[in-house]
């Protein structure tokens, strides 16, 4: 396959960010770091680091796709339809970007068995992971995964807290 | 072997709350409830223990006493060596059903010989005698041995002294995942992780524990063999993996994996190979718990809509529901005895452990906290360890399977949970 410059530049930097990617011989080559001050110097690739211009829309507050995650009803698994348009526009980056993985962290109120919270907390993960596939995403880029009640956002017992608890991350490959 | 029942005769004990504090323990223990009718058995100081740095009689006492069945006649500070019979006529006026007796003796290389003797006072007769070879510095293991003998004699159920518990410390955003003597002396940190780790489970010969840490941002299987630190990753497909358990004979592990869908149960080889899908459904399936001959696995599904506690031979076919009173009952453990089973119900109070006769199904709450989680059996059925929460602070807890004595267990300024009693010693 031939791509014009510019685009395999964009899709080589996005390769570097991607830590599980097999073709880790390409990311050598794709970082662009000007810092190193030798030729001959070997640049270090730090896969975990998200870089390159397709990335910046991740982070810029601005932009839907710097948000990352959807809340969820108490017992509910269920996409809220205020949480679409972003679960859409992640969905949408994902496609334009086949190469780029993305890890979605479930998570569930405290009350009740750890256990038994990590299997709630994959169903929210899960569903989400779904959505995004109807939307065009690849089964290969997204991995579903739980974290249960061992990471809450909010340590209070109140049901604000707890509602802030039952919701799914959205993370890009070097984001977690 | 005496009969506990005639021995229990004059004793009207009320409800004591007894606080014993282990030396340089980092976990306290503290009674909060004893047995009604405790026997009395008297622990005479051994004679030549002055030679040693640190007491094992204190060791014996506290272990009888911290177990809430047995009430301790004061003998006082005069050793009683094993060598010749103790008064009979005296002891039973002082009230003491038993009496343990003991000699230290210097043996071979800076070690020491320890000679006890057990004897029944009322029929004048000799229960048990041991010898044990020590070490200054195993002072506690060997006060451990003789307590467990004390037990086994007068209860007839085995002693669990010497056995060792595991449990997850949370401080800060640090977890220790720590190993300690039963009476929470000696903690050790087998893994320490700023990302979380639960449900510790011990493999039957007590050299390794399965957990699931979430070191990789997710959760996975681990095995880690005790004496080496050396893990191996059992379970890490796409997806989680949790809820590790293990087969009686040490064999194959139970896990929950998520890598064709919902929560599902599978077995695996401990080194990770193997993987076997034990259960279909198309609901949550978690907490898997083998019985103790092997034959079922307990564990909780929300098939019926809400999660409640179901079991499935090991050779597969249908599940069957086990609990039915309530919308809320997860994490089974089946007794070692095969009697029993412990799990956490949603009562009016909160999440509370209770326990079930496998045979008739009658079931009973056990304790009277509301934030109980992960009960745990100890090898003699006796006792059961729970994670609970005092004062906004998650402790250790431990209840009688007959719900009369109650155990508290905490770390001061930190949080203590997911503990897993280990198996007798070999």
């Amino acid at each position: 396959m031939r791509y014009p410059l510019a685009a395999s530049m964009l899709a080589l930097s996005l390769l570097a960010g991607c830590s599980s990617t097999p073709m880790s011989s390409d990311q050598g080559a794709a970082v662009e770091d000007r810092s190193a001050s030798s030729a001959g110097s070997i640049p270090t690739v730090r896969p975990d680091q998200p870089q390159g211009a397709g990335l910046a829309a991740l982070r810029d507050p601005n932009n839907i796709l710097s948000k990352r995650s959807v809340m969820f009803d108490y017992d509910s698994f269920t996409i809220r339809g205020e949480f679409m348009p972003l679960v859409e526009a992640h969905a949408r980056f994902l496609v334009a970007n086949p190469q780029m993985k993305m890890l979605i962290q479930g998570s569930a109120d405290e009350r009740g068995s750890r256990e038994y919270n990590l299997a709630l907390g994959q169903k929210r993960s899960d569903a989400i992971k779904k959505a995004l596939m109807l939307l065009g995403a690849q089964e290969t880029q997204i991995e579903s995964v739980s974290l249960g009640e061992e990471k809450p956002r909010c340590t209070e017992r109140t049901e604000a807290c707890y509602a802030e608890n039952r919701r799914g991350e959205m993370l890009y490959a070097g984001e977690f | 072997m005496m009969k506990l029942t005639d021995l229990f005769r004059f004793l009207l004990i009320a409800l004591l709350t007894v606080v014993v504090t282990p030396a340089r323990a980092q976990l306290s223990i503290e009674i909060t409830g004893a047995g009604a009718n405790r026997f009395p058995v008297a622990v005479a100081v051994m004679d030549g223990e002055a030679q040693l740095p640190r007491s094992v009689t204190e060791v014996v006492r506290g272990d009888l006493e911290r177990s809430g069945l047995f009430s301790l006649v004061e003998m006082g500070p005069r050793p009683m060596g094993e060598s010749v019979p103790p008064d009979f006529a005296y002891l039973r006026t002082r009230g003491a059903d038993a009496i343990a007796v003991g000699t230290v003796v210097p043996a071979q290389s800076g070690k020491y010989e320890v000679r006890v003797r057990l004897y029944d006072t009322r029929q004048e007769a000799q229960l048990d005698a041991l010898t044990l070879t020590m070490t200054p510095a195993q002072y506690r293991a060997t006060g451990h041995r003789i307590a467990d003998v004390i037990y086994e004699r007068i209860t007839g159920l085995k002693g669990v002294f010497s056995t060792q518990i595991a449990y997850v410390v949370k401080s800060g955003n640090q977890y220790k995942l720590q190993i300690a003597d039963s009476d929470g002396a000696n903690p050790q940190t087998a893994l320490a992780s700023n990302e979380p780790i639960i449900s510790p489970s011990w493999s039957p010969d007590g050299s390794r524990l399965a957990y699931v840490s979430f070191e990789a941002k997710k959760p996975v299987v681990y095995v880690h063999t005790l004496a080496t630190g050396l893990r191996a990753v059992a379970a890490n497909f796409k997806g989680s993996n949790s809820a590790p358990a293990w087969s009686p004979d040490g064999n194959r592990l139970a896990v929950v994996l998520t890598k064709d869908g919902l929560s599902q149960l599978y077995t695996v080889n401990p080194d990770g190979s193997g993987v076997t899908r034990l259960a279909s459904s198309s609901s949550i399936d978690t907490e898997p718990a083998f019985s103790h001959d092997g034959k079922w696995i307990y564990f909780t599904s929300d098939r019926g809509g809400s999660p409640q506690i179901y079991r499935i031979s090991t050779q597969g076919g249908r599940a069957e529901r086990v609990t039915f009173e309530g919308s809320y009952n997860v994490t089974p453990r089946p007794s070692p005895d095969g009697q029993t089973m412990s799990y956490i119900a949603r009562t009016a109070n909160g999440f509370q452990v209770a326990i079930m006769d496998v045979a008739t199904r009658q079931f009973a709450v056990l304790t009277d906290t509301g934030r109980d989680e992960s009960p745990s059996f100890a090898p003699n059925s006796r006792m059961i360890l729970y994670a609970t929460e005092i004062g906004g602070r998650g402790v250790l807890a431990a209840v009688s399977s007959d719900g009369r004595i109650k155990q508290r267990l905490s770390v001061q300024a930190a949080d203590v949970r997911e503990p897993a009693w280990g198996p007798l010693p070999r």
